[in-house]
């Protein structure tokens, strides 16, 4: 079955049934995606057109905002050596992948082989672990606030620091405040890792297990040996969904912060955001942030679609 | 081989000690916002309660004009769940159903597209909703941005790669001979994939409705960079406009996001199975 033996109907129909999708996906998401690409060589405030002319071309007068230029890659030594936020930012994103890599990813794997085993009660424990992932962010961040509030909050009471002279600012200090934002972040993200890996446990054969316990492996080795390789897919899966969430990471920190900046939650997603949202907008610059990001997100996406799709490449 | 004793009741001590860390922050909040705000601010949080009222509730309900803020989630949310499952199954059906010569690099753009951090695209999307116009009638702006149409395309476009990838992996594992019989009976692809094809994928399309309800309702990012204005906002974003409103009084925060997160709770005691199939058919194949 071939297009061409299609009746016009069908063609027709087939058109339309790939090119509406099509279009939404190329204008809204790939023509902005090419567009920051383009745009991060150029200073543009928004104001007027982008002219294709060096910005060093156009007269700049005090008051009047230039029209869009072309800047070269001086938005990417801007971002890489003057831009104060770019630094902590980048270091800030690290933090977050690897405490995701290295707590919440394995404790959601955890939580997914002590549900498997069926010990008592697994429902209820799956249930629950399972809450946070339904909830907004948005919301996660304000009830943790009532967790760290400094006066009155939970940690503060418990360990007897509510007074104005030694109270502990979890969300406010800088030293602090990531590595609060990353428990609230953890306790979501665990939850979505078990999802993800109890549903690939259900997928690998018992005989497999059966078969490794008859030879005498240990349940430890057994997972390690066993189970773990032959969830390749889902291994995929929850490294790509923990480094996509790692730079996605966004609402709590707009949460918690109230919108504004706040030292100590500079994160590459949040600075692209101010880069419009404030009062002057800084297109060219804010693209350039976007495109930093994109680069990086292309690694796992690369790999995530080769695992997806390798199969399919070769002929059945 | 059973697991030993000593590891299950291991086991069982761990998984105690997590459920009341999970449950903690939930059942804290609750308790907050069932306290009025002058008798924690003079005990704390963490102390006995004089009186439990659900005052908080109410003056955060009228006080913020949350219904107002609902109805904005409904007119988004739903119009956008409807039109991804659409587009994402018709698509999928054409490149999963018919031998299609691109089939594998369109899926290949369509899935790469879902992954991309919404910043990466922000700030052209944030000038191209600037730029498009849209008649008086479906945006007081006159203009794609600050519109419900707005968001409601960028809703679409950013969940149908995810949609795309998953229905496409279902409807292979349907028979070929299915199309096969009914393009002996003359049936043309409309009737095929409204008809014969779509019935099929009803618990695919169950599942991802419930996840793409519960994604699109707590959207925050779209909707806090493409709507200005806070009257607009649906509900999940608004609550970053109620805690600028409510600033003194945590307690009614916490009453109101507890309120916003209804409809998630809903899906959550009734839909739980469609959300985790959901999740789960994103993550296996077939």
């Amino acid at each position: 079955m071939s297009v061409s033996r299609f009746n016009r109907r069908d063609g027709l129909v087939v058109a339309a049934m790939l090119g509406v999708p099509l279009i939404i996906d190329a204008a809204f998401i790939w023509l902005p995606a090419l567009a920051s690409v383009g745009l991060s060589f150029t200073k543009w405030t928004g104001v007027g057109g982008v002219q294709l002319k060096s910005c060093d071309s156009l007269p700049s007068v005090p008051g009047i905002p230039q029209p869009g230029c072309l800047n070269g890659v001086d938005n990417y030594s801007q971002a890489f050596t003057t831009y104060p936020d770019f630094w902590p930012a980048v270091q800030h994103n690290i933090i977050w992948l690897l405490v995701f890599a290295g707590f919440a990813t394995p404790l959601g794997m955890l939580f997914a082989v002590v549900i498997d085993r069926g010990i008592r009660g697994s429902r209820i424990y799956q249930s629950v672990l399972f809450l946070p992932v339904m909830l907004s962010l948005a919301l996660i961040g304000i009830i943790w606030e009532l967790i760290y509030s400094p006066n009155y909050g939970l940690i503060n009471s418990v360990i007897g620091r509510t007074a104005d002279d030694n109270l502990i600012d979890w969300l406010g200090d800088p030293s602090l405040n990531l590595w609060a934002l990353l428990v609230e972040a953890s306790w979501r993200q665990a939850g979505y890792v078990m999802i993800l890996y109890l549903a690939g446990l259900k997928a690998v054969d018992p005989a497999l297990r059966e078969a490794a316990q008859i030879d005498g492996a240990t349940g430890w080795q057994t997972f390690w040996r066993v189970i773990f390789p032959a969830m390749r897919p889902i291994n995929i899966v929850v490294m790509v969904v923990t480094v996509i969430e790692s730079l996605r990471a966004f609402d709590l920190v707009y949460i918690t912060s109230g919108g504004n900046p706040l030292k100590g939650l500079e994160l590459l997603s949040v600075a692209v955001t101010q880069n419009i949202v404030g009062e002057t907008q800084r297109i060219g610059f804010g693209s350039t942030l976007g495109v930093i990001l994109l680069a990086i997100s292309l690694v796992p996406i690369t790999i995530f679609l080769y695992q997806a799709f390798r199969r399919e490449e070769s002929p059945k | 081989m059973k697991p030993s004793r000593l590891s299950s009741a291991a086991a069982q001590v761990f998984m105690v000690v997590m459920l009341v860390l999970w449950l903690t922050p939930v059942v804290f909040a609750l308790y907050v916002a069932l306290r009025p705000i002058a008798e924690t601010n003079e005990h704390g949080y963490v102390s006995l309660p004089r009186s439990l009222t659900l005052d908080n509730f109410r003056a955060a309900w009228t006080q913020s004009d949350m219904w107002h803020f609902f109805l904005n989630s409904l007119y988004i949310t739903v119009p956008a769940v409807l039109l991804t499952l659409f587009l994402a199954s018709s698509f999928a059906y054409v490149v999963s159903r018919l031998r299609f010569r691109w089939n594998i690099a369109l899926l290949i753009l369509f899935t790469a597209g879902n992954l991309l951090p919404q910043q990466v695209i922000i700030t052209p999307l944030f000038r191209l909703y600037l730029a498009i116009p849209l008649p008086h009638w479906l945006s007081e702006s006159g203009l794609m941005y600050n519109s419900y149409l707005g968001l409601i395309v960028i809703n679409v476009a950013f969940q149908l790669g995810f949609c795309v990838f998953v229905l496409s992996n279902y409807m292979k594992t349907l028979p070929a001979e299915l199309d096969e019989a009914a393009i002996v009976d003359g049936a043309g692809v409309w009737t095929r994939y409204w008809r014969l094809t779509l019935p099929l994928c009803r618990p695919a399309l169950a599942a991802l409705a419930t996840l793409l309800t519960t994604w699109i309702y707590n959207d925050f990012f779209w909707a806090i960079t493409l709507i200005s204005t806070g009257d607009k906002r649906p509900v999940t974003s608004a609550l970053a406009n109620l805690q600028g409103q409510f600033v003194a009084n945590q307690n009614m925060i916490a009453a109101a996001a507890l309120i916003a997160a209804i409809p998630t709770l809903i899906v959550y005691v009734a839909l739980q199975k469609q959300f985790i199939a959901g999740l789960s058919l994103g993550s296996t194949k077939g």
